[in-house]
């Protein structure tokens, strides 16, 4: 049976309200949502009533108070149905991080509780058309005038881009300073000088927002910038250790619900006489996925847990887990497809979306190489410091 | 306003077997709910409590089992909940049970609304929304579709089966409602964790005055006498299409035949 991760009553609560809101809500519009690339606005008005939408936000702060480990399960529940849904609804704690990591208390009591309630959306700014893996690429400035800080520039493939209120921007304040160079600020919609491209069309995650933020003469009151000038990466980079095991946990649901769907298939479907899970063949992929889905859920807990114990440097496990249940996602849904056969290749069933989905987890907030980066650069790190 | 909301906790479709020996429905595990057109109860009276600030109280007659179905009802905001429980409530029909109901809804003293789902999912029989309005003497209109309250009174929309009828009631009534109303809310995180912990003390016959006698097998006015599933259809008859002139004379002989035309 399943597996016992020692999960309190509450965590129990959580993974049974996601699991129920996603198998009653979700499984019968997630097919039409990705057809018509629909932002599934209805689907987080709802959560947002569920208290679900601000569970990883302090309780004084109209959220529910959870940590790391308590989002992950929701966001587990919700991608084990549909990852289109599930990043539009992450992405809200992508977007807010670094308000909750760096922000003063007048910026979080005015920002956190309508995200909190699910009556705001919110999102992250930080990729650019010549800044993705390599963030020290950004252009977009940001320049101080009186008491306000002009932005310009162009961020691109942002989620929840358009149908949110609030965004957090990372803008160079000082292209000498080189890392130290960068500032992050609250950009609300409606701002002057804010607008948006086009909506992207995508391979997968159909249902969920991208579009690019494009500023010309955007006018930021001053009071809007978070932490200090030249603290852009560093909020950037607390912001992305501590989103990413949100996105291992994307992968974990995406590869559990494939894996769903690949048993119950091979159980009823009969060749040659018999179900074809009676195969050994076809036992051997569904036992490998099904090691593979654990193990990854397994380190994905564990880098939670990490957070939630408060470690300081948390880039290795989160780096860790999200490469490892990312990659474990986009062979499992693969291989699930490869057990429906030709009704795994056909839009009547979900694992095509599935795997088509799967792949975003291998490049978006860093992708795959990247972490191994990041693992690479923690490795050198600590065992320089061993004596 | 003080609004009531009857639940009944029923087997979910899949857990339900028929014993071939008995022909008694059996129900095993865990796996209930509650009754679905008791939901959209539910959340017609949440809906009146989001726009007039009432009191919401849900009544389930059952074993402490039961208490589940009022977690969930209290989880979806309903304020209180009471289980009414009792050895001596055990075999009653419509009658009796509409008659605990009714008991439980005086004893609270306040009440203005009473909503009902239309019928079970078990029992099918409808009658308990009514058997409710009848005990207390108020007013009931079943199979209602639209519900509008400015507190004093009601607006309402029923069903016919060809169209609907445009009511407006003065309270206290009963009302009975079906799926078309509404879609139910699901519960809040706070809402779960919250009825977790809420106490569930059953209310028993003598709480509500009830003689055991009047309640329960006892008290019944119907008794059960047998209970099977429906057969299932036999094949019919298949009738050639490919020529309509003379498949049209087939089918309407046989009719005659049967005495149908």
């Amino acid at each position: 049976m399943a597996v016992n991760y020692g999960l309190t009553e509450q965590q129990i609560e959580i993974q049974n309200a996601m699991r129920e809101f996603a198998k009653e809500r979700v499984i019968p519009v997630r097919a039409e949502l990705d057809e018509k690339e629909e932002f599934p606005h209805a689907l987080l008005q709802e959560l947002g009533k569920m208290d679900l939408m601000g569970l990883y936000i302090p309780s004084e702060l109209s959220g529910f108070g959870g940590g790391s480990l308590d989002f992950c399960l929701a966001i587990e529940e919700l991608s084990r149905i549909c990852i289109g849904v599930s990043v539009s609804y992450a992405a809200n704690a992508l977007g807010s991080y670094p308000i909750l990591l760096f922000g003063n208390d007048a910026q979080l009591k005015k920002y956190m509780p309508p995200i909190a309630k699910g009556e705001k959306y919110c999102a992250f700014g930080l990729t650019e058309a010549n800044a993705g893996s390599d963030a020290g690429g950004i252009q977009t400035t940001a320049v101080l005038k009186g008491d306000k800080y002009i932005l310009n520039g162009t961020k691109q493939w942002i989620t929840n881009g358009g149908e949110a209120d609030t965004y957090t921007v990372i803008a160079i304040t000082d292209r000498n300073k080189g890392a130290r160079g960068a500032s992050a600020f609250i950009v609300e919609k409606g701002m002057p000088g804010f607008s948006f491209g086009k909506k992207e069309k995508k391979l997968g995650i159909r249902c969920s927002a991208t579009r690019e933020l494009v500023f010309q003469d955007c006018e930021v009151p001053k009071e809007n910038i978070l932490a200090r000038e030249g603290m852009g990466f560093i909020v950037a980079m607390k912001t992305l250790d501590t989103s990413r095991p949100g996105i291992a946990a994307q992968g974990v649901g995406l590869a559990q619900g494939a894996v769903d769907e690949a048993v119950t298939y091979a159980r009823t479907r009969e060749q040659f006489g018999k179900p074809i899970i009676a195969n050994q063949a076809v036992q051997h992929m569904l036992a490998n996925m099904a090691t593979q889905t654990e193990a990854a859920r397994a380190i994905t807990y564990a880098a939670a847990r990490t957070i939630d114990a408060g470690e300081k440097d948390v880039s290795k496990i989160s780096a860790m887990s999200k490469l490892f249940a990312t990659d474990v996602s986009m062979a499992v849904t693969t291989d699930a497809v490869q057990i429906l056969g030709g009704y795994g290749y056909m839009r009547e069933y979900p694992v095509e979306k599935m795997m088509r989905d799967a792949k975003i987890l291998q490049i978006y907030e860093g992708t795959n190489q990247i972490q191994r980066n990041v693992i690479g650069a923690a490795l050198i790190k600590e065992y320089a410091s061993m004596k | 306003m003080h609004i009531v909301v009857c639940i009944k906790q029923v087997p979910s479709a899949i857990a339900v077997k028929v014993d071939a020996a008995t022909q008694a429905l059996t129900c095993t595990g865990s796996d209930y709910l509650i009754n679905p057109f008791d939901e959209n109860a539910l959340e017609a009276a949440l809906a009146l409590k989001d726009s007039l600030k009432a009191k919401v109280t849900v009544l389930t007659v059952g074993s402490a089992q039961t208490a589940e179905v009022l977690r969930e009802a209290l989880g979806r905001g309903a304020d209180a909940a009471q289980l009414l429980s009792d050895a001596a409530f055990e075999g009653s029909d419509a009658w009796a049970t509409s008659k605990i109901l009714a008991a439980a809804v005086q004893k609270l003293g306040d009440v203005n609304l009473v909503i009902c789902g239309k019928q079970t999912f078990d029992g099918d029989t409808a009658q308990v929304g009514p058997g409710i309005a009848e005990f207390l003497g108020w007013p009931c209109v079943a199979f209602v579709r639209k519900i509008e309250s400015d507190g004093a009174s009601l607006k309402l929309e029923r069903i016919y089966e060809e169209g609907f009828e445009k009511l407006t009631l003065a309270l206290p009534a009963v009302l009975t409602v079906g799926k078309e109303i509404n879609t139910p809310r699901m519960a809040s995180l706070k809402g779960r964790m919250a009825a977790k912990k809420a106490q569930l003390a059953p209310v028993t016959a003598a709480a509500l005055g009830l003689a055991p006698e009047t309640v329960g097998a006892k008290g019944s006015r119907t008794r059960l006498a047998r209970m099977a599933p429906v057969p299932r259809k036999s094949g019919g008859i298949k009738v050639d299409g490919s020529d309509p002139a003379v498949a049209a004379k087939l089918v309407v002989d046989k009719l005659r035949e049967m005495k149908l035309v």
